[in-house]
């Protein structure tokens, strides 16, 4: 059973304008239970656009969206339902903190659903504990944060509504690289333990390798590519003409093929690259 | 949010958009006083015909006219009914204490068709002119009153940077407003309070966003030695052209028009 379902999904902004734009041209997709996709494309090229669309805060100019075989716009009063399934997490999260403490803003999701005084303490401590907030930090207010902390903190503000589907925008933009990996496999890890289906949108194609088991491309609005990660890193030539590139350890591991060397195609992760590496060298009494 | 017309700027190419930014402030300046100065039929048919000759020079589509118009419609609404009640002389129409006279007709005539006119000559300046250009216009033609130590380059200054950080502002507060509502945040529904309330979590973070650009801003201006506008150089030089010239001398034949008609025909209001 697919979560997602996308049929002939366009936006338009400005229409009339000379300010016209086709953000989003005609896209289709499922995404199934379980599936870590992510999403990637140039600047402009109409993720950010897309991705408000599957929960609802755009209404898209034509075209359909499903969420669990119920359409999005049947009933646009009760659109509110939906944010709630489909989590949305924005660029530069730790902007939208407003509240007195790290508490009460966590909470702000769970209480617009309006749950219990006793259910929305347990899923804000939950909340805090998967992206690894300090429960000290609870009481502090938000603006008292360090950066990686609050981005942390407006992140478990929309994990605390325990989304089904949970859309990342750029979750690791400005962090150092210690606080990037460290929120990339705390992600990994909430997508393990809820088997839910996260969409992680990034510019990083390190980050993507690592974590998702299915790629997105988009250019220019257009869904240009859609397939297992490996399947699409492997196509480095049609990634490059849209200005995006694969990984970088891929591209040195298609080198070393280039010269000659037997390693088997598709390594996109270091610590693969690591392990194929050792075992052709021990093959070859090298090591 | 994006809705608001008036004020807006609308690329294009017509002449007057390449007119000089301080000549047309002068025209402007010049029409209101005209607009202001109608005391009869024929001039304000001559005021409000020019007016609309100017509209339709512009290029702009009428449709950002009309959405500028809209959101004064009801002033021009209030105050021209008020007008028609008020008149002096003898009633045409009585309905208990309202009464219409011909004097309070025509005062309602020339109150509407003044702020309309006044609104459509004033969005023309707005529609034909960038921001920048406007600011450094005014800029100019303030120049003078250095002499009495008005610091006029920190004030252009300033409009240039509150221009600025409208749009970047209402965007910002569309990606709060749109991060909040994946939160479940409810903007469009509920009562006046609950509407008010739920403001809230928008008002915060765009006051610290704000405050956090003002404050990046100045350090990124200190950063590069900005200091007033003493000894300061301008990337473009603003000169008078032969079509600024001529713009002016057409709104000098007007005004002298007008003031003809003034003269030498009845007049109807004042």
């Amino acid at each position: 059973m697919s979560t997602i379902k996308v049929e002939n999904l366009c936006c338009t902004y400005g229409e009339k304008t000379p300010f016209e734009q086709h953000a989003v041209k005609n896209v289709s997709f499922e995404i199934n239970r379980g599936d870590f996709v992510g999403l990637i494309g140039h600047t402009g090229s109409g993720k950010s656009t897309l991705v408000q669309m599957l929960n609802g805060l755009i209404k898209p100019t034509s075209g359909k969206v499903y969420v669990d075989d119920v359409d999005l716009w049947a009933k646009p009063k009760e659109i509110r339902k939906f944010r709630f399934k489909v989590g949305l997490v924005f660029q530069y999260p730790e902007y939208q903190l407003f509240e007195e403490t790290v508490y009460k803003d966590i909470a702000f999701g769970p209480s617009n659903m309006g749950l219990s005084e006793s259910e929305i303490k347990e899923r804000v401590i939950k909340a805090a504990k998967f992206v690894g907030l300090k429960p000290e930090l609870l009481n502090k207010s938000p603006f008292d944060l360090s950066g990686g902390e609050k981005r942390r903190a407006a992140i478990a503000g929309v994990i605390a509504m325990e989304p089904e589907v949970l859309i990342l925008d750029e979750p690791t933009a400005g962090l150092d690289p210690v606080g990037r990996n460290v929120l990339l496999s705390q992600i990994s890890q909430y997508q393990k333990a809820k088997n839910n289906t996260v969409i992680l949108v990034s510019h990083s194609m390190e980050d993507v390798a690592r974590v998702t088991n299915k790629v997105m491309v988009m250019n220019k609005g257009e869904l240009a590519m859609y397939g297992n990660t490996q399947d699409v890193f492997a196509k480095s030539t049609e990634l490059s003409k849209m200005g995006l590139r694969v990984p970088q350890i891929t591209k040195v591991i298609d080198a070393l093929r280039a010269k000659g060397i037997a390693l088997p195609e598709g390594i996109l992760t270091v610590d693969r690259a690591v392990c194929e590496i050792t075992e052709l060298l021990k093959k070859e009494g090298k090591m | 949010m994006r809705e608001i017309a008036f004020g807006q700027f609308y690329p294009g190419s017509s002449l007057l958009h390449k007119l000089d930014p301080r000549a047309k402030i002068i025209m402007l300046i010049a029409f209101i006083v005209l607009v202001f100065c109608t005391a009869n039929y024929v001039s304000l048919a001559v005021v409000a015909a020019s007016v609309l000759g100017i509209v339709l020079l512009s290029e702009v589509p009428l449709r950002m006219y009309f959405k500028s118009l809209k959101m004064i419609i009801v002033i021009v609404l209030i105050t021209s009914a008020l007008n028609l009640f008020y008149g002096t002389g003898e009633p045409i129409w009585q309905w208990g204490v309202l009464k219409i006279t011909l004097s309070g007709i025509n005062n309602a005539v020339f109150v509407s068709a003044r702020i309309i006119c006044l609104i459509l000559i004033s969005s023309v300046l707005t529609f034909t002119t960038s921001p920048n250009d406007l600011t450094d216009a005014i800029e100019r033609l303030l120049k003078p009153l250095t002499v009495f130590h008005v610091k006029v380059h920190e004030i252009a200054m300033m409009m240039t940077i509150a221009l600025r950080f409208v749009p970047l502002l209402l965007e910002e507060t569309d990606k709060i407003m749109a991060a909040q509502k994946a939160r479940g945040a409810d903007m469009e529904s509920g009562s006046l309070v609950q509407r008010i309330k739920a403001l809230i979590p928008v008002l915060i973070p765009l006051f610290v966003s704000a405050f956090r650009r003002a404050y990046e801003l100045a350090v990124a201006m200190e950063c590069r030695c900005y200091q007033g506008g003493q000894g300061r150089t301008r990337m473009k030089i603003l000169k008078l052209r032969k079509r600024d010239y001529l713009s002016c001398a057409v709104v000098i034949i007007l005004i002298v028009g007008v003031v003809l008609c003034n003269v030498f025909l009845p007049q109807t209001v004042r």
